[in-house]
């Protein structure tokens, strides 16, 4: 029976069908001479506006490329190595720059990592509502402070607290004798940037981290308190390596700030190259240069000709080196995300 | 040591599970006399202002299935998640009365949570599994609370995934990543995840809901199977599933028990109105 009832009805379903159902009455129309060209005027001013961005990054990017080719073309790859900047004797090289850049922000993310970390987890795992929704707003309205006041405190606080309480002490004791302390104990050095950048790329880790630990599913953390786990095996076992790559990836957005952050650090570094062939120390207590800190200075006394070609390679460098850390930080969180909302 | 020696005992009782009948497990249907393990007396429990469970009494045998049906927002996996303290995950709560597992008070100050949940293991509605190897979902119970020989862990994963009717299908591919089952082997694979840290009571919150109906018979099946070791408490939006699996079966309305009566009796001859009115399919 079961079987030969899908026969029958094959055989039979075309007359019966064509013979039950009439042919259609022709409806309304389905066109409209109306109403889409609103939609077509708002769609082109909309397209508009997106390409203006476009644009100015387009016209960014070839002009510092441009106006930099003289500098490149006279130095070549010396320019990015060479230790002496002098404007007179049209000396152009930037590696003292290049290195304070990268000294200031790995110094930076030696000490904000850990803390934004900590606050990250402690914002999404363990605090009570009461604390988590106050201690969110801080970390908010700490980026939310204008560079230029990181700068003057800095300047007012910061260099000083340094200078009596860790410089001098560490420069007088033994430890004063190994390179990462020696120099000068005045104040404005690399320590001093590092610190100040930390302070300035902690709520951007912090933020970014957390968001991403709240976007863990909940089942991966019912799962783990359901077989008995502590809160600590629960993080550090199954949400925290849920979230590696997407931590990682605010970790390097807080590099990509720290590499283009400029009036703070320009207020609290020396400006000056350290006393060094290679115009490069590894000093936390010596001056220093970053590469936003160098053009920041600079600009106001460049002449035209290989002056400005010179300071506009600076800015170009900078330029596609934040542009790469951003990419690599925004695929890996874009990863991360979909990789934690899909479960796969 | 005494880890050990249970391993082996364990493996050797899922042989004999696996060998057995599961129609004449089913058709069992009269439910032995049990010692009860968990028991509520006058529970309330409260999500902030939320009066969502209201004076409970209930008393869950001993290697029994229970299971706990009602329509959506009646309470019953509140009251499930109450048993293994998996609400206090959530802020604002608050549970009074007594809420007992073998006599003893689950809320009492002194209680450790991780204990309790190691004695309460917990399945969830959607297979969760932990992105990791088949092999390191199993381990994680066993390993956080201190197992940490090879030759033990080999043994434990076997047993488990044996438990759980698993073993046959994933035995070539333990290091493989939990993800690569089917939803159905995943929700396996968390049976036995949760069977690996030896649990007294399992609780089960709608296990099947997210599994086709062939999967749906696998873990039922493995339900049946599991009661010879374990107290089973199960919340169902099926009533069929109930009726299949369960001893016991609790009708929840508006966050109150409204009876609770061996499955048989509770569907073919439901002493409440509002039980009759569900288990016919009048509302919910």
């Amino acid at each position: 029976m079961s079987e030969q009832a899908p026969q029958r009805e094959i055989t039979n379903m075309t007359p019966y069908l064509s013979a039950a159902i009439e042919d259609e009455v022709p409806g309304p129309p389905l066109s409209s001479s109306s109403g889409s060209i609103g939609d077509k005027i708002y769609g082109a001013i909309t397209f508009l506006a997106s390409l203006t961005i476009f644009v100015i990054i387009i016209w960014i990017a070839s002009s510092l490329g441009w106006q930099s080719l003289p500098v490149f073309k006279q130095f070549g790859f010396s320019y990015i190595t060479g230790s002496v900047w002098d404007d007179g004797q049209k000396q152009f090289g930037i590696l003292p720059y290049i290195f304070g850049t990268l000294y200031s922000s790995f110094i930076a993310l030696l000490i904000a990592v850990p803390i934004s970390l900590g606050t990250a987890i402690f914002l999404s795992e363990m605090a009570p509502p009461w604390i988590r929704t106050p201690v969110t707003f801080l970390v908010e309205l700490l980026a939310a402070i204008p560079s230029v006041v990181y700068g003057l405190w800095g300047i007012f606080v910061l260099l000083p607290f340094l200078r009596q309480y860790v410089m001098e002490p560490i420069g007088a004791s033994p430890l004063g004798k190994f390179p990462l302390f020696s120099g000068f104990t005045a104040g404005p050095s690399m320590l001093a940037a590092g610190v100040i950048l930390a302070i300035m790329i902690l709520p951007f880790i912090t933020a970014v981290s957390r968001d991403i630990l709240r976007a863990i599913p909940r089942a991966q953390r019912e799962a783990s308190y359901g077989l008995g786990s502590t809160k600590w095996e629960a993080i550090s076992q199954v949400v925290l390596p849920f979230a590696r790559s997407g931590i990682i990836g605010a970790v390097i957005l807080g590099l990509g700030r720290a590499f283009g952050e400029t009036m703070a650090v320009t207020m609290v570094i020396g400006n000056q190259s350290p006393q060094t062939p290679s115009g490069v120390s590894f000093s936390l207590f010596e001056p220093g240069y970053t590469m936003s800190s160098a053009l920041a200075n600079k600009f106001t006394e460049a002449s035209a000709g290989l002056n400005t070609a010179a300071l506009v390679g600076i800015g170009f460098i900078l330029f596609f080196v934040a542009i790469i850390v951003n990419i690599l930080a925004r695929t890996l969180v874009y990863y991360t995300a979909r990789d934690v909302q899909g479960g796969k | 040591m005494r880890y050990k020696s249970e391993t082996k005992i364990m493996a050797q009782d899922t042989k004999i599970d696996m060998s057995r009948s599961v129609s004449a497990n089913r058709n069992g249907v009269e439910a032995p006399p049990a010692r009860v393990k968990v028991k509520a007396e006058g529970v309330d429990f409260y999500y902030g202002g939320f009066h969502a469970l209201k004076n409970v009494n209930i008393r869950i045998g001993e290697r029994q299935v229970t299971a706990l049906i009602g329509p959506s927002g009646c309470g019953k996996s509140t009251f499930l998640r109450t048993i293994n303290r998996m609400n206090d995950l959530i802020d604002g709560t608050r549970l009074t009365g007594a809420l007992t597992l073998d006599g003893r008070d689950i809320y009492d100050k002194s209680v450790d949570v991780v204990h309790l949940r190691k004695r309460v293991g917990m399945v969830f509605q959607k297979p969760n599994p932990f992105p990791m190897s088949i092999y390191d979902n199993i381990c994680y119970g066993p390993r956080i609370h201190g197992t940490r020989g090879r030759a033990e862990l080999d043994e434990l994963v076997e047993a488990s995934l044996k438990g759980a009717a698993l073993w046959e299908e994933v035995k070539d591919k333990l290091k493989k990543s939990a993800f690569a089952l089917s939803g159905g082997q995943q929700q396996r694979l968390c049976i036995a995840r949760a069977i690996a840290v030896k649990p007294d009571v399992i609780l089960m919150d709608e296990p099947c809901s997210a599994l086709d109906p062939n999967s749906t018979f696998r873990v039922e099946e493995l339900i049946s199977e599991l009661k010879e070791q374990y107290t089973i408490i199960i919340v169902t939006h099926n009533m069929q599933q109930a009726a299949r699996v369960s001893d016991y079966t609790g009708f929840w309305l508006l966050g109150e028990l409204k009876e609770f009566a061996p499955t048989e009796q509770l569907f073919s001859q439901p002493a409440v109105k509002e039980t009759e009115d569900f288990v016919r399919g009048r509302f919910g």
